[in-house]
């Protein structure tokens, strides 16, 4: 299969850098998200209206999510979660524009995510159970302790591998599927309801992200079975 | 019953050692040289057989995951977003499954690291 024709690489190679195209296309989405958050906050008025008003939507509602699955003390990390599904989302998005590429659609990008998670969910454990956070590890029955603990730290490298290839199989698939259906019978806009199919999944998968990471982080907080 | 179970799966047997043995056969002829002639058709075919494998196991799965989330719904239509939400992230959990035997199976045809050492040892060029 050809090198697929991206904007930004032929950009960049006029200057003669050949930066590998998915950390071109992060550094894009996360511009973008800056620009909109800009947008929405350039005048907050009481009733919001405008760009202020989409984004009072899709914050406060995930914000109302959230709480529902973690608890009160689950505000202190909203930006993160809220953070995580924006970029995720508008990631998996831009990838289906013509001359876009979908940075989550290299294993890099997602692998890093999840380990971001991974890093904040001992974080927090530690934070609010400072040296008692090992209880979690070791089960309900004292004396299998052991046992226990290793499945434990196991079953939390599955959560790693299970967080990236879940996102990276998802949207480097629907990549893979609409450029071969577009190899096949591009003429007859075949991937064209592909597309459809990938503006749904692009949002899904984004949004499981996020609530596997709010539950991953509400499990360490809680206190050990 | 019993006499169509027993029928149908004597018949399922008997089409996959036939298949096998057909599809062995011109790959024993034409990699008789080594044994190492037959890996890259069994690669192909354990790469085909794998995702549809996977997604059999989806389909049912997912399908019963459907199957009662409608019935919640039928008997609660007020819960009905509650539950379409539910649904939906099972059904992600449930494709996830899919998804891990595609990246297996692709990791089979495009990134097996053994392919290089195998194709230089039966003599193709490199």
């Amino acid at each position: 299969m050809e090198h697929p024709i991206l904007f930004l690489d032929l950009l960049f190679g006029k200057f003669g850098l050949h930066i590998p195209p998915h950390l071109t296309y992060a550094v894009l989405v996360s511009l973008i998200l800056l620009g909109l958050g800009w947008l929405a906050g350039r005048q907050v008025t009481l009733v919001p209206k405008g760009a202020q008003n989409v984004f009072e939507l899709i914050v406060g509602g995930l914000e109302e999510f959230m709480v529902d699955v973690t608890g009160e003390e689950g505000r202190a990390f909203f930006p993160f979660i809220a953070t995580f599904f924006l970029f995720i989302m508008f990631c998996n998005l831009i990838g289906l524009i013509p001359g876009f590429l979908s940075p989550t659609s290299n294993i890099n990008i997602t692998l890093s995510l999840a380990l971001c998670t991974f890093v904040y969910t001992h974080y927090l454990g530690i934070k609010y159970h400072g040296a008692k956070y090992v209880k979690h590890f070791l089960g309900p029955i004292p004396a299998l302790a052991p046992l226990f603990f290793i499945i434990e730290i196991i079953g939390h490298f599955a959560r790693v591998l299970s967080l990236t290839l879940r996102l990276f199989g998802n949207i480097m698939g629907e990549d893979l599927v609409l450029a071969i259906l577009l190899f096949l019978a591009g003429m007859f806009l075949a991937p064209l309801p592909m597309m459809f199919l990938a503006v749904f999944t692009s949002v899904v998968q984004a949004f499981v992200f996020t609530l596997l990471s709010m539950m991953y982080f509400a499990g360490s907080m809680e206190h050990a079975h | 019953m019993r006499k169509s179970l027993v029928l149908g799966l004597s018949m399922l047997v008997t089409l996959l050692w036939a298949s096998l043995a057909l599809a062995a056969e011109p790959a024993g002829a034409a990699g008789a040289s080594a044994g190492l002639g037959t890996f890259f058709s069994y690669a192909v075919m354990a790469a085909g057989l794998g995702i549809g494998i996977a997604a059999f196991g989806t389909g049912i799965g997912q399908g019963m995951a459907v199957k009662s989330s409608v019935e919640g719904i039928a008997r609660n239509p007020e819960a009905s977003g509650k539950i379409t939400v539910t649904m939906l992230i099972g059904l992600a959990m449930i494709e996830s499954l899919c998804i891990y035997a595609l990246v297996v199976a692709l990791i089979i045809l495009y990134a097996y690291p053994m392919a290089k050492p195998i194709a230089t040892a039966l003599g193709f060029k490199m």
